[in-house]
């Protein structure tokens, strides 16, 4: 357990949700064909309101861990918890997609024909919890939040990349989300448009704890925004090392000329590296 | 004064002017064609056998207030307009069902490809025996243009649906109809749109030739090509040995395309406001 967390919001701790509890998971694919095992006995534990970082080369079934939560994938064996709750177990091996675990994509799936506001007010809508008034209200003020007053009646198409992934990620907190599930979504960013968008998405955070299981590949972006990294062995995927990252929150850029910083960059490095390495390799004897 | 400043501008803007350019050219070029017989010693292949544009202009401006040459562009049409929306009817209803439905896809699938390669055509002698009038069999024909090319575009654009639309709609609580209608049916409509343009330009083809093989339909054919369609009217008028209306007819049917798929896209461009700028 992070801590780093504990010690930074004890107080908030018993009111946060979304503590994710990750037991023994297996998934392979194909299990009588190829038999392709995607995660090797799994387990991880992410307190409540943390950004637990999931680090890893390309291909080596992060993505997998986290369909398995949001609900798209089913799980081979294990049991995957959301607060105390089971998500998915042996008698359930798919947990049923909810609006307490919004996933922001990887090119992002704003729904391209619907403008920015409709696309934010889309999840609330759908669950019929508040009126079509409160709802729209409620879209424009946190799309105000986010800096992206004006875009409002822009369809997704018409607004940067950048933006894009500020209206997606105000699409998915509109649901009031207990976790917030990141698929690599800054992968096809340029590196300043990079760190704007880190910089928004700890803002946002500080304004709506939630947990954020974010999976990249970026060691830069993981030591900036994470309490802990969480280093992925490559094929199958397991948990290799943990690493608290014990800068305190709130954090700005100025943190990446930190020495902490350089340290922890030194320290993981290595250990993602051979990773790649491993990945890699095993990516050509399969090609 | 504004106003007059912006409709000259629209009347010459570069590409506009190249278009009227071109099209002028193309006109001298026909008509000296057609009135000297031979180019610098050399006889002119085969434009020296077709009516000038100026004989063209004549033998139309004789047509204008002769209401069988009407008669043929409103059966025409209706003939398009009727197999059209017959298989927009079918059509996107049955490709999205085939989309969604894996079982019936799996029925359906095979025979559909089997009947999807034979020309519009082959179908003449079978739907002329088939159907119990001759204009339920040009619009089967016709319908049959537009029927395949739709189905095969929806089925298509539905298929090709990138799953984490259906993954993020799910996850914010979307029941599966609100999956088809907020998330399928838009994502497919350009393809719809595609897919009628397509479709509606196969169907003027399919309509003049089916006139044409199967007599332009029953008694209506009695009054020299009138009640016909503008296929009836070409072939008439080939038969009569007025050339200059058979390139009437021909030009006629161009521009019957040129409007519907220009309506057509507009109709589509509207429908799908997303696509527009970019």
């Amino acid at each position: 357990m992070s801590a780093v967390l504990q010690k930074a919001d004890k107080a908030e701790k018993g009111a946060l949700k979304g503590a994710i509890r990750i037991e023994d998971v297996v998934k392979i694919y194909d299990p009588e064909g190829a038999a392709v095992m995607a995660v090797d006995h799994c387990s991880l534990d992410i307190p409540a309101g943390e950004i637990c970082m999931i680090v890893g080369p390309s291909g080596c079934g992060k993505t997998t861990l986290l369909n398995a939560i949001a609900g798209f994938h089913s799980i081979s064996s294990g049991k995957i918890f959301l607060d105390n709750e089971l998500l998915c177990g042996p008698e359930k091996p798919m947990a049923q997609p909810g609006s307490d675990r919004i996933v922001v994509f990887q090119n992002g799936a704003l729904f391209p024909w619907k403008s920015n506001l409709d696309n934010v007010a889309f999840g609330p809508l759908m669950q019929g919890k508040l009126g079509k008034k409160e709802i729209y209200d409620k879209a424009r003020s946190m799309m105000a939040d986010a800096g992206l007053s004006g875009t409002e009646h822009n369809f997704p198409g018409e607004v940067s990349s950048g933006l894009r992934r500020r209206v997606e990620i105000v699409r998915a907190l509109m649901n009031e989300p207990k976790v917030l599930l990141f698929d690599e979504p800054y992968r096809a960013l340029d590196s300043l448009t990079k760190s704007v968008m880190h910089e928004a998405l700890l803002e946002i955070y500080y304004k709506n704890k939630v947990t954020i299981f974010f999976i990249t590949h970026d060691l830069e972006e993981a030591i900036f925004l994470g309490h802990r990294l969480v280093i992925m062995s490559s094929r199958p995927c397991k948990p290799k090392k943990i690493i608290d990252v014990d800068i305190p929150h709130p954090r700005d850029y100025s943190v990446l000329t930190s020495t902490r910083y350089r340290q922890l960059m030194d320290e993981t490095i290595e250990l993602v590296h051979e990773e790649a390495k491993k990945a890699f390799s095993a990516g050509e004897k399969e090609g | 004064m504004n106003a007059t400043k912006r409709f000259r501008k629209a009347l010459f803007n570069r590409s506009k002017l190249r278009a009227v350019i071109a099209i002028f050219v193309f006109l001298v070029l026909w008509e000296i064609g057609s009135r000297s017989k031979d180019w610098f010693g050399f006889a002119v292949p085969w434009i020296g056998h077709i009516p000038a544009p100026t004989a063209v202009v004549v033998a139309w401006y004789g047509l204008i207030g002769d209401p069988g040459y009407w008669q043929s562009w409103y059966m025409s049409t209706l003939r398009v307009l009727a197999g059209f929306f017959a298989a927009m009817v079918v059509g996107i209803p049955l490709g999205l069902f085939m989309a969604v439905n894996k079982t019936f896809n799996g029925l359906a699938f095979p025979s559909f490809e089997i009947l999807r390669p034979i020309p519009p055509l082959a179908w003449v002698p079978a739907s002329i025996i088939f159907w119990p009038s001759q204009e339920l069999s040009i619009a089967f024909v016709t319908f049959l243009g537009a029927f395949f090319t739709i189905v095969i575009n929806v089925l298509g654009g539905a298929k090709s649906i990138d799953p984490r639309y259906f993954q993020s709609a799910q996850s914010m609580g979307s029941s599966q109809w609100d999956v088809f209608r907020r998330v399928v049916l838009p994502a497919t409509l350009p393809s719809i749109v595609v897919g009628s343009a397509v479709g509606m330009g196969i169907t003027w083809e399919v309509v003049v030739a089916a006139e044409m093989i199967s007599g332009g339909g029953g008694s209506g054919g009695s009054g020299g090509g009138s009640g016909g369609g503008l296929g009836f009217f070409i072939w008439n008028s080939y038969v009569g040995g007025s050339y200059e209306q058979i390139v009437v007819g021909m030009i006629s049917i161009g521009i019957a395309g040129f409007i519907s798929s220009e309506l057509l896209r507009k109709l589509g461009s509207y429908l799908t406001p997303w696509l527009r700028k970019r």
